[in-house]
Order: C-alpha cells, then sequence, then structure tokens
C-alpha cells in the first residue's frame, strides 16, 4: 500500500526495519517457496524451526541471559507481518512466543533456564493445550487431570485445536491439579512430549483454511511428567497464568489481522489497475473505487488502533480489555475487507491460485480462536 | 407465497432423495472432488434435469416457481450438485426451448430433459467475466460447418459434460450483433478440456478452462440466426439467477439448521448455548433472512412464469439471495466455534460452497448495473 504520511509509530524504528529486511530475505527463502508442500502434508518442515532459531528469529523477545535476542513485541510484530505478507498461515511463531512469555513471565528460574534456550534456537517447538473437546472458549469446565503421585504427576484427558500440535515438543498443558471447582483448580503444566510414554498426537484436523498450521488433537493417558513440571512451581495458578498473557495472545492476533487487510488491498488495487472491464481498468469504476477506499480507510484507521496496541504492549501497559477490543475488531474487519476484495476478483477470486481466496479461507478462523469474538465482547461488555 | 399441492408434492419427493442419497456423501465428495453421476441419474428420473421443459421435449412439463423449489432442495444437501442440475436446466434447457429448432430439440433438449446428456454452457472468456460483450471466441464459417477457435473460462461441467452451448464471433466487425450461438457436442475434435480450476468450495462440480481448436461444428448446430448469440445468452441468465439464488437459500437452510441443532445440545457456560441470548438472536436474524430471501426469489419466479418481465426482480433475487447466504453461513461456523472451522461439521464445506454463488451467472456488482439501469 502506498506509505501514509499520517504514521504514528514509535515502535518502527530504524533498528527495527533492519530487522525487517532480513526478516523479508528469510521469508522469501524459506517459508514462500514451500507453502503449497507445507499445505500438502498439513505441516512445516521441522528444520524451519532450526532455521529460525539460528537467525535469531524465535526469541525476539526473550532477554540473552535465556537465548533470546534482548528484543520485544515490535520484533515480533514484524514477523508475523512479514510472513503475512507472503499470506504464510503454517508458521505459528505466535503460539511458540506466547509460551516462550508464559515460561518469562511466570516460570520459576530453573524452568527458565531450561526451556527458553531451547525454544529460541527451535531445538524444541512449544505448543498449549487450553481447549478440550466439547470445551471451546469456556475455559472454567477443564477436565483433564494431573494426580499427584510421589514425584510425579499423572496425567489424564484430551485436548483439540492446538496449533503446532503435531511439531510440538513442549506443550503447557492446561490441567486440573486440585478438587477445587471452577478456575481455582487448574495449574500450567510444561510437558515434554519426547519419548513420552501415553502421550499422543491425534490427526492433523482438517480445517477450512490454514491448511498448512499442524492443528491437532493431543491426548494423555496416564502420562507421567515430574513434580517440578507446574508452571512457577505452585500448584492452582494456572488460571491467573492463563490470563496475564492474553493481552499479549490478543495483540499478536491483531497485528496478523491488520497485516492481512492491508495485503488485501495492496493485492486487490494491484488487480484492480490491470484487470480490464467494460473497456477500461477496474479500478475506474466507481465501485470498485468506493469499495477499495472504504478498506483503506478502515485498514489506516485499524493499524493507528493497533499500533497504539503494540506500543502499549512493549512498554508492559497493555490491559486485558483493550486487548480483547483489538483482537475482536481487526479480526471482524480482517474478514469483511477480504471478502470485499475477494468480490471484485470476480470468478478468479473463487480460484485458488488466486491469493485473495486463500486468505478468505484463512481469514475465517481469527474470529474464533485466541477467544471467539463473542467472548471478546463479554470481557469488554464486564468492563462497563 | 404459498405452494401449490403439486409443488409441495415435488419438494417432498426431491427433499426425500436429496436427504437420504446425496447430503451423507456432501463431505465426501468435497474431499474426493467425486462427481456424483449416479445420483445425478437418480434427480434425473425424478424429473429435475428439465424442470420447466414441456412433456413432449421429454421435460417435467413444471415452472420456474417449481424449478426454485427443486433446487433449494438439492443445494440443501449439496451445493455442488445443485449447480450442475442449475447449469443443465438454465441458461441449457431453457436455451434450447426457445431457440432451437424441432431437429435441434430432438437431438439435444430431449435426452438434456431426460438426464441423458448434461450440459455445459460456454460465456465466459479469461479476459472477459460479467460482460457478455467482448468475447473473443471466433466461429468462422468453411463450407456447411463453423469452425471454432479460442478459450472459455469458469466452464460449470466442462469435462463431464456431453453437449456444451458455445457463444462465439460470426462477424467481428458487427461487435454485440456479431455474436452467433452454437450447440457442440463435446466429443468433436478440437474441444479440449484444457484445465480444471482449484476452487475454494464445489468440489464436486467440475469447472473447466475449454479450449477450442480448429473445432469443427456442422451448420445445423446453429442456434437461431448469425448474430443472435447475445440475445441468446442474455435469455438464459434471467432464470439462471433464480437458479443461483434458489441454491443460495438451498445452501444458507443447510447451514442454518446445522447451526440451530448444534445450539440446542452445545452446552457452554452452564446452558445450552441456544439459551445465551447473543446465539438464539442470531438464530432468528437468520432464520428471517433466509424467509425473506425465499419470498423474493418465488416472487421473481412467479413473474417469470406468469410471462411478465422479471429482469429486475431476478437480478434482486440473485443478489439478495447470495450475500444473504455467505451471512447465514458465516454466523453459523461462529455458532460452532472452533468445530466449525473444521471438516468435521458440514457449515465448513457450505461456507466454502456457497461464495461463489455472489460471483457466478453475474457478480453481485453486475446484478447491482442491472437493477440500477431498471431504475433509471
Amino acid at each position: 500500500m502506498a506509505p501514509s504520511t499520517f504514521q504514528p509509530t514509535s515502535w518502527r524504528t530504524p533498528d527495527i526495519e533492519e530487522y525487517r529486511a532480513q526478516v523479508r530475505r528469510f521469508v522469501a527463502t524459506e517459508v514462500a517457496p514451500h507453502q503449497q508442500r507445507w499445505a500438502k502434508q498439513q505441516h512445516v518442515d521441522r528444520e524451519l524451526w532450526n532455521k529460525a532459531g539460528a537467525l535469531g528469529m524465535l526469541a525476539s523477545d526473550v532477554p540473552s541471559e535465556y537465548g533470546g535476542s534482548d528484543g520485544n513485541v515490535a520484533h515480533q510484530t514484524v514477523m508475523i507481518e512479514e510472513l503475512t505478507a507472503v499470506g504464510d498461515t503454517a508458521f505459528s511463531i505466535s503460539v511458540h512466543a506466547i509460551v516462550q512469555q508464559y515460561i518469562l513471565k511466570q516460570g520459576t528460574e530453573e524452568q527458565k533456564r531450561r526451556y527458553l534456550p531451547k525454544l529460541a534456537s527451535g531445538e524444541m517447538v512449544g505448543a498449549i493445550a487450553m481447549t478440550e473437546p466439547g470445551g471451546g472458549s469456556d475455559l472454567q469446565g477443564v477436565r483433564t487431570r494431573a494426580e499427584r503421585q510421589g514425584d510425579h504427576w499423572v496425567l489424564n484427558g484430551a485436548k483439540t485445536f492446538i496449533s503446532n500440535g503435531f511439531l510440538a515438543d513442549l506443550v503447557v498443558v492446561v490441567a486440573r491439579t486440585g478438587t477445587e471447582p471452577g478456575a481455582r483448580g487448574i495449574s500450567l503444566l510444561l510437558v515434554e512430549t519426547k519419548d513420552r510414554p501415553g502421550y499422543r498426537v491425534g490427526r492433523v484436523l482438517e480445517k477450512l483454511g490454514q491448511k498448512g498450521q499442524d492443528t491437532c488433537e493431543l491426548f494423555f493417558e496416564d502420562v507421567h511428567v515430574p513434580a517440578d513440571a507446574v508452571l512457577g512451581g505452585e500448584t492452582g495458578r494456572g488460571f491467573y497464568q492463563l490470563m496475564t498473557e492474553l493481552p499479549y495472545e490478543r495483540t499478536l492476533i491483531a497485528i496478523s489481522a491488520v497485516a492481512a487487510v492491508e495485503r488485501a488491498v495492496q493485492i486487490t488495487a494491484d488487480y484492480a489497475r490491470e484487470r480490464m472491464v467494460f473497456g477500461k481498468p477496474l479500478l475506474e469504476m466507481q465501485n470498485t473505487r468506493f469499495v477499495l477506499a472504504d478498506a483503506k480507510t478502515k485498514a489506516l484507521v485499524a493499524r493507528t488502533f493497533l499500533d497504539r496496541c503494540i506500543e502499549a504492549l512493549a512498554e508492559g501497559r497493555m490491559d486485558s480489555v483493550t486487548a480483547s477490543m483489538a483482537k475482536l475488531w481487526t479480526t471482524d474487519l480482517q474478514c469483511e475487507v477480504i471478502d470485499d476484495c475477494l468480490q471484485l476478483f470476480g470468478g478468479y477470486g473463487y480460484m485458488l491460485e488466486y491469493p485473495i481466496a486463500q486468505m478468505y479461507a484463512d481469514a475465517r478462523v481469527q474470529r474464533i480462536y485466541g477467544g471467539a469474538n463473542e467472548i471478546m465482547k463479554e470481557l469488554i461488555a464486564r468492563s462497563l | 407465497m404459498r405452494l401449490t399441492d403439486e409443488q409441495r408434492a415435488v419438494q417432498e419427493a426431491v427433499r426425500a432423495y436429496v436427504q437420504a442419497e446425496i447430503a451423507p456423501h456432501a463431505a465426501e465428495w468435497d474431499r474426493t472432488h467425486h462427481f456424483p453421476k449416479e445420483q445425478l441419474r437418480g434427480l434425473a428420473d425424478l424429473g429435475c434435469w428439465g424442470i420447466a421443459v414441456p412433456p413432449e421435449w421429454d421435460g417435467a412439463g413444471l415452472d420456474y416457481s417449481t424449478l426454485s423449489v427443486v433446487l433449494e432442495e438439492i443445494a440443501a444437501g449439496d451445493g455442488a450438485t445443485s449447480t450442475v442440475v442449475s447449469v443443465n436446466n438454465c441458461p441449457v434447457c431453457s436455451i434450447l426451448m426457445a431457440f432451437a429448432n424441432a431437429a435441434q430439440k430432438e437431438r439435444f433438449l430431449k435426452p438434456l430433459a431426460r438426464g441423458d446428456m448434461l450440459g455445459a454452457f460456454c460465456l465466459t472468456e479469461p479476459h472477459v467475466g460479467s460482460e457478455a460483450g467482448g468475447l473473443r471466441t471466433t466461429a468462422r464459417r468453411d463450407g456447411d460447418h463453423y469452425v471454432l477457435n479460442g478459450v472459455k473460462q469458469f466452464v460449470t461441467s466442462g469435462k463431464n459434460a456431453d453437449v456444451a452451448i458455445v457463444m462465439a464471433v460470426t462477424d467481428p466487425d458487427a461487435g454485440k450483433k456479431g455474436i452467433s450461438a452454437f450447440v457442440v457436442p463435446t466429443a468433436t475434435p478440437g474441444y479440449t478440456v484444457a484445465r480444471i480450476e482449484e476452487k475454494l468450495g464445489q468440489h464436486a462440480s467440475d469447472t473447466a478452462q475449454i479450449l477450442f481448436e480448429d473445432c469443427r461444428v456442422p451448420l445445423a448446430n446453429r442456434l437461431g440466426e448469425e448474430g443472435m448469440g447475445l440475445k441468446i445468452a442474455l435469455s438464459g441468465l434471467e432464470g439462471g439467477r433464480i437458479g443461483i439464488a434458489s441454491q443460495s437459500i438451498g445452501m444458507a437452510r443447510a447451514a442454518f439448521a446445522a447451526a440451530l441443532a448444534y445450539a440446542k445440545e452445545r452446552v457452554a457456560f452452564g446452558k445450552p448455548i441456544f439459551e445465551h441470548q447473543a446465539v438464539q438472536f442470531r438464530l432468528a436474524e437468520m432464520a428471517t433472512q433466509i424467509e425473506a430471501a425465499r419470498q423474493l426469489v418465488h416472487h421473481a419466479a412467479a413473474l417469470k412464469d406468469a410471462g411478465e418481465p422479471c429482469l429486475k426482480e431476478a437480478a434482486m433475487a440473485k443478489l439478495f439471495a447470495s450475500e444473504m447466504a455467505e451471512r447465514v453461513c458465516s454466523a453459523a461456523i461462529q455458532i460452532h466455534g472452533g468445530y466449525g472451522y473444521t471438516a468435521d461439521f458440514p457449515v465448513e464445506r457450505i461456507y466454502r460452497d456457497v461464495r461463489v454463488c455472489q460471483i457466478y451467472e453475474g457478480t453481485s456488482e453486475v446484478q447491482k448495473i442491472l437493477i440500477g439501469r431498471a431504475l433509471a
């Protein structure tokens, strides 16, 4: 999109733009050429994680003492924006980053030293096992249980819709460790999946879009994990721990939503400039001009809001209600704008070889995961 | 608008067949891109291939209102199958009814109406979508034949069809009046399926790019006079739009039914989600939108059956119903939450299938152009 002179982007420093150039090269060589194959095999190549890790791209907002790059959420933003710019939804770095934040902010020193360097290098891929079959956004009803037996926890339960589930080496499992009802008995367990009897990866789910993302069912049958696997070392804090990182997770979703809106407007404007209808470029039709003018305006409004969210997050003052608003509004906008743009492609917009068709299929879940948009409204409404 | 006893009987018969023989397989056909020959035969035996074709030409002898009811039922089972049947009825059979001579009707309309031949319609070209002027496919006269050359795009059933109605330019200097229509058996040398498109949805129906390379068609296969092509092509579009609008309603209805059943079953925050006001209001709105669209389509069909002009009404019905259907299918996914995004639930497929209803048979924008002209 033509750059606007109105760009309130304090997070976009020269350093960040330098990093962007590096990320863009990486995405062009290591991601873009493989997208179709990944969609077919339903996961990225495992080596991709190691390659990104070797370049410091997997732990940009983790301190260097834990193997990270001492950056902040701006670096994470750049990564998401550049992946979105080529239409990638397979490489789920966001979930990996959230696992890192859980450990960094909530973990014991021992947990940080054990896991953060491996997550930074790509030696370990992170996933979060929260949702259960029949559970959805209703976290209080978690049924997966961990029973204490000697110096171990014994884990039983089933999880679904787990991003990175197929390749995951470290899974943050939401489980009941106590008998208290509702939120109070919940803990987060760090489960290493390698050579872990009773841990089973179910099928990679067949989805409407995001075909290259390994979204899985996970099963735990008498899985033994060491006593010190509880995140932060203290049981019963899981619900609180989950809540503290939700603003981060929801802002990351909003980042990808706005980046997708910007891409949709750009590729559609490019198409409309070239495509001839009734003797003139499609872009000269008033309907096209107005639809795209509307979309571009919304994109800038969204970008402006988002940039403030990124700044707030970088400064550690992002609140849950604002993050819910960002997730709700930008993902609704993403679906709306992509739909309007697809329509301008006519029949070609329905053909999967055109990126806009792929973006349409990929976008729909943004209004569902990370807390369905109805849940966002509930959370926002509670602040009234 | 109330269905007649006859329409209700047809509806019941088609619904029973579709729900038993088509709906249960739709997901698998989508996955495997399977063209449902056997079930299309079953629909043909019920008369669905030539609903408005008179009995003397082996059709069901019914009308467009009944066609609308039938296509809604088929689409409620599988959107892709309904597209194949829709195209065969209209524009293919409807054009032959209006413009074919007795010999052509005998050779083509009869088997098409019976379901012994499947029809396709070749109008769109790679560079022209909803704009019927500007065609580049040519038909050059050579003795008692025409020689067709050119490329046709997004041809529904282009691979599986036995016969195609093809629009081609016979007089390049005459502009819109230089187009003629031909009936081309797909086995004719020079009719080549260049590619099968990979689409967002409707995988059970093949959408093909057809290459005409020195494809020789006898003079006897020309429909009407030379230069009548555009008129012929446009004549089929009204009924076609009523058809797509009806399909949209069928797909929306199926997504709605799935969402309603799910909402009553699924418990969150201590009660069935149907009892959460946001969900119940959403379902109430979906049901209202579907019914409003249905009435609009039946009105357009009733005008057509009465022989009254219905260009504007058909365009309005197609515009409203197709846009309604996308909204309803999206809402149905949202009610399903994460499950709605997976292929384990039908709404995922229906959402992909329904999107093209706003595109084929004239995009929403073209419908607005037509409605706008009617207002001018």
